[in-house]
């Protein structure tokens, strides 16, 4: 119960709760987006126009088109789709398996741990878009095994930090009563145990956003990921380079909204961080 | 008669990996007997890290020891199938150190209380309710507060709140590991009346592990004095105060008669215990007894009767000079009333934070 | 020592199940390799000599093990597409990646020690936030992105840097010097925003240990202070974030030398994929998940060598 000096805390305070709003308002925008993207724009993702093709920015094209004619805001707003989906689904996936995996490894300890961990020690020791490179190769390039790949590499990490939280609750007095009173340690491990050592988790899941989208824009922007005529802003700045002494407009936008995108899942991740470990 | 919980030759090793060759094993507990009866109080004290706590997480099943038997009303409670195993869990229960580590801060008192009876289908969930709030009036506290979470309780409320869910599940026996030690002076002479009261109202029995000389006197009915891992005396209450028949229990007694051993033990303990990772030859106090004689340090001296009830593991426990009566209260020293005086402070002011 | 003995052999399951994975994952492929290989109006008989030439009608695990078994005298297998041994296509691409990380490092402690001590030590200040700010942002800008500027204002529209391409150091050093400024440039931010982060955390913990505030006491100047005796220990945390940062470098290098035509390893994994050349990506992303391996065990050791403490404590 320690009360911050108030001098500067309240500076710290408001630079911080700014910060995160305008992280939280980043990432809405992109929620937005990916819902209402083609409400928002008259022209479908796809449509070419071959009367318009490399049009710079105007009053018809807010951001330009391609050398399709295709409108870059329309494609840049369902590709926003596509980066939520792959961030969502993998993550989402990642949790799915790596919080069962880490909480036993955890919470049993011994020989399980050993095994659970040395598995996902040889994950980890892929550099991530190795692997993700690796597993669309043998699976092929599309949309499913580029969520499959992206969740393949964020289930160690959240088993990892699952496991370290769950080590730290599981040694508490009340964890140990349980178990003197009898209960299931399935009972222990989701009803005392995992709701302790979530938050932690959920911030590291919200940070594994962020690193998701960048990892998928790689692979689209290698051509490894999704696949067209999928609109996807790797791929998109993929296709800007051989336009880019034409039309510097195709290179500015989808870049700009990965960066914008992870910055906000960045941002919320670091803020939601402070607020669950208010330590510093 | 069989006693209520008997406890013959507990081993408990740890392994402590050194990186080369075979990994040292760490004797935490080596070859400790104990029995405690019904409705009686087995107080097992020691300095930190003698081993106590482990005795009490084996006692509870919580870990394995690596060999000796348990035997609960004679029952191996070694050999246990899942079944036998939550009957033993029913009957066995405990209270530990720190109220604030010791409920789930995210859990209703009330649930707290509830989910361990229909766990033992000990009765429906209206009746577990009404046992709950009755439970609630028993460790002094009230019905109303069944709502509430952990942490706006204090920390000798949550102590009361740990006392009535071991007490949930109608225990023979409750083992109480350093159940007061962290709270305020005045607030640990409740608790203590109040395992008093419970005791002669439920003829429960528990064990007591602690460090606090003055509370084991006051509660406990029988006393082992463990040093490195072993049992070195053990005796009626009366009888280890006025008689001590081992240099070590001599110089805990000495050192601190009401304040706890920890923090005052090198007023006449000097050096450090032995290391445990070595199973030494001799007397594991030689090295900080002041009767040491050659012999000690080339024989182990078995745990073995002085009289009819009293157990001494030193070689001269009927030739000891003899020790000059301690008063039953002494004043603490100036450093243990600054300590006290310390911890009342502390313990205020966290109560005050809690408040806020 | 026994703890740096402990760590090396840990090293040993883990390389084993890095091998055991890239094998499985490349045998998962759909489609016959020996298709790929021929293609597809192959004759029946030219395609069951393949088969038996590469025993690929063995069940996985021996094939595993007669491949494990040629791994371990330092055969990777041909290349399908160009029929040079494996093991040296990836030696000859590591010289450039490791070119372009040691610059890339270099780049990224230039702008990170100094950006990341000048904040610690103005906590709170007007730089001490926009240092921050601008290494969030740094940490989410996609490499590639940034690759693509570099190369329009720095090589389209000024023309100081060439846009693409290698040129080995030793033919012609100032050309190698122009050529690796852009990639490297573009993976150095990448790391400087991380190392930014720690080095500023570490200064924290340091500046307010007991023996700054004795030294501060004394009546050394602050300047002293922070750069001399706070900075060589907050090193040691930094040293551990760099190691790790040079493993996960590896995924902007795929990208970056992708974009600038280097020829390191990441070129070599995308351009054997693209060309379905099977060996030639086991090979390749095997070698950059070993030396990332060894790249974490040296910053290990290091990290025990630096940190007093934990010397002892082994």
């Amino acid at each position: 119960m320690t009360t911050a000096p108030a001098s500067h805390s309240l500076i710290r305070r408001l630079v911080e709760d700014s910060r995160s709003a305008f992280g939280m308002a980043l990432v809405s925008i992109l929620v937005l987006a990916a819902v209402f993207g083609p409400v928002l724009s008259s022209y479908a993702p796809d449509a070419a126009d071959f009367m318009a093709t490399l049009a710079p920015p105007s009053a018809d094209h807010f951001l330009g088109t391609d050398d399709l004619g295709r409108d870059v805001l329309s494609r840049i707003l369902s590709g926003a789709r596509v980066s939520l989906l792959v961030g969502v689904i993998s993550v989402g996936g990642a949790v799915l398996v790596g919080l069962p995996i880490g909480l036993v490894a955890g919470y049993l300890g011994g020989r399980t741990d050993a095994v659970l961990m040395r598995c996902m020690d040889v994950l980890l020791a892929f550099p991530g878009i190795l692997l993700a490179l690796g597993i669309t190769a043998a699976l092929g390039a599309s949309l499913t095994n580029t969520i499959i790949a992206i969740a393949v590499i964020n289930t160690p990490t959240i088993a990892r930090v699952t496991r370290a939280q769950t080590m730290l609750v599981s040694s508490l007095d009340y964890v140990k009563a349980n178990r003197a009173l009898g209960f299931s340690n399935l009972t222990i491990m989701t009803r005392s145990v995992l709701p302790n050592a979530l938050s932690p988790v959920l911030v590291q899941a919200s940070l594994l956003l962020a690193s998701s989208i960048i990892t998928e824009s790689y692979l689209s922007f290698l051509g490894l990921g999704v696949q067209p005529p999928t609109p996807t802003w790797g791929s998109m700045l993929r296709d800007a380079i051989s336009f880019i002494d034409q039309a510097t407009w195709l290179a500015w936008f989808p870049g700009a909204a990965i960066f914008l995108t992870v910055l906000g899942f960045n941002i919320f991740g670091d803020g939601l961080r402070d607020r669950l470990d208010p330590r510093d | 008669m069989t006693p209520l919980l008997a406890a013959e030759n507990l081993v408990k090793s740890f392994s402590v990996s050194t990186g080369w060759g075979k990994p040292k094993r760490f004797y935490a507990v080596d070859t400790v007997s104990i029995s405690v009866e019904r409705g009686r109080t087995l107080a097992i004290v020691g300095e930190s890290g003698c081993g106590k706590s482990t005795v009490g997480s084996l006692l509870l099943r919580l870990q394995d020891p690596d060999s000796g038997s348990i035997r609960l009303d004679g029952e191996d409670a070694m050999a246990l199938d899942s079944n036998g195993l939550r009957r033993f869990r029913r009957r066995v229960q405990v209270v530990f150190q720190d109220p604030f580590a010791s409920p789930d801060p995210r859990e209703r008192i009330r649930e707290v209380l509830v989910r361990p009876m229909l766990l033992h289908r000990l009765c429906d969930r209206p009746e577990a309710l009404k046992r709950a709030a009755a439970l609630m009036e028993a460790v002094g506290l009230s019905a109303e507060q069944l709502d509430r979470f952990p942490h706006q309780f204090s920390g000798g409320q949550r102590q009361r709140i740990a006392i009535a869910r071991a007490l949930s599940v109608q225990p023979d026996l409750i083992i109480c590991d350093e159940p007061v030690s962290a709270l305020d002076v005045s607030v640990q002479a409740q608790v203590v009346n109040l395992l008093q009261d419970l005791q002669r109202d439920t003829g429960v029995a528990f064990i007591f592990i602690s460090h606090d000389l003055a509370v084991v006197r006051h509660l406990a009915h029988d006393v082992a004095v463990m040093y490195s891992g072993r049992i070195v005396e053990q005796a009626p209450t009366r009888e280890l105060f006025d008689n001590p028949r081992h240099p070590y229990t001599r110089a805990l007694l000495a050192a601190a008669p009401r304040v706890e051993i920890q923090r005052k033990s090198h007023v006449l303990l000097t050096g450090e215990p032995p290391d445990p990772t070595n199973r030494i030859a001799g007397c594991r106090f030689a090295a900080r007894c002041p009767y040491v004689q050659d012999r000690c340090t080339q024989e182990e001296p078995p745990l073995v009767p002085v009289n009819a009830a009293h157990l001494s593991a030193c070689f001269f426990a009927t030739t000891l000079p003899q020790v000059e009566t301690l008063p039953d209260t002494l004043p603490g020293t100036s450093a243990s009333a600054r300590m006290a005086a310390y911890r009342r402070a502390r313990d205020r002011q966290t109560q005050q934070a809690e408040d806020i | 020592m026994k703890l740096i003995v402990t760590r090396v052999l840990s090293v040993i399951p883990v390389l084993f199940g890095l091998c055991v994975l890239s094998y499985t994952l490349l045998a998962m492929i759909p489609g016959d390799p020996i298709t790929a290989m021929l293609g597809m109006d192959a004759t029946p008989e030219a395609i069951a000599a393949l088969r038996a030439k590469f025993a690929l009608d063995e069940p996985l695990p021996l094939r595993f093990i007669s491949w494990f078994g040629h791994l371990l005298i330092g055969d990777l297998g041909r290349s399908i597409q160009s029929g040079r041994p494996v093991l040296s296509m990836v030696m000859t691409a590591m010289v450039p990646t490791m070119q372009l990380g040691l610059a890339a490092l270099l780049i990224s402690l230039v702008i990170a020690i100094p950006a990341g001590v000048i904040s610690a030590a103005r906590r709170n200040s007007v730089a001490d936030y926009s240092v921050s700010l601008i290494s969030l942002a740094g940490l989410s800008l996609p490499s590639f992105w940034l690759a693509i500027l570099l190369v329009l204002f720095l090589s389209i529209r000024l023309q100081i840097f060439p846009s693409s391409g290698y040129v080995p150091i030793g033919e012609d050093p100032v050309g190698a010097l122009r050529h690796i400024t852009l990639p490297a440039i573009t993976l150095g931010v990448a790391m400087a925003a991380s190392t930014m982060r720690m080095t500023r955390a570490a200064m924290l913990d340091v500046l307010n240990a007991d023996y700054i505030r004795t030294a501060r006491a004394k009546g050394l100047p602050f300047r002293r202070v922070v750069w001399k005796h706070a900075l060589r220990n907050a090193l040691i945390p930094v040293t551990t974030l760099v190691g790790l940062q040079l493993g996960q470098l590896m995924g902007g290098v795929v990208v970056t030398e992708t974009v600038f035509a280097w020829p390191g390893i990441g070129k070599l994994t995308v351009d054997a994929i693209f060309a379905r050349d099977y060996p030639v990506v086991q090979g390749a992303i095997l070698a950059s998940a070993v030396l990332f391996v060894f790249i974490n065990l040296a910053t290990d050791l290091l990290y025990a060598t630096l940190d007093p403490r934990l010397r002892k404590r082994a």
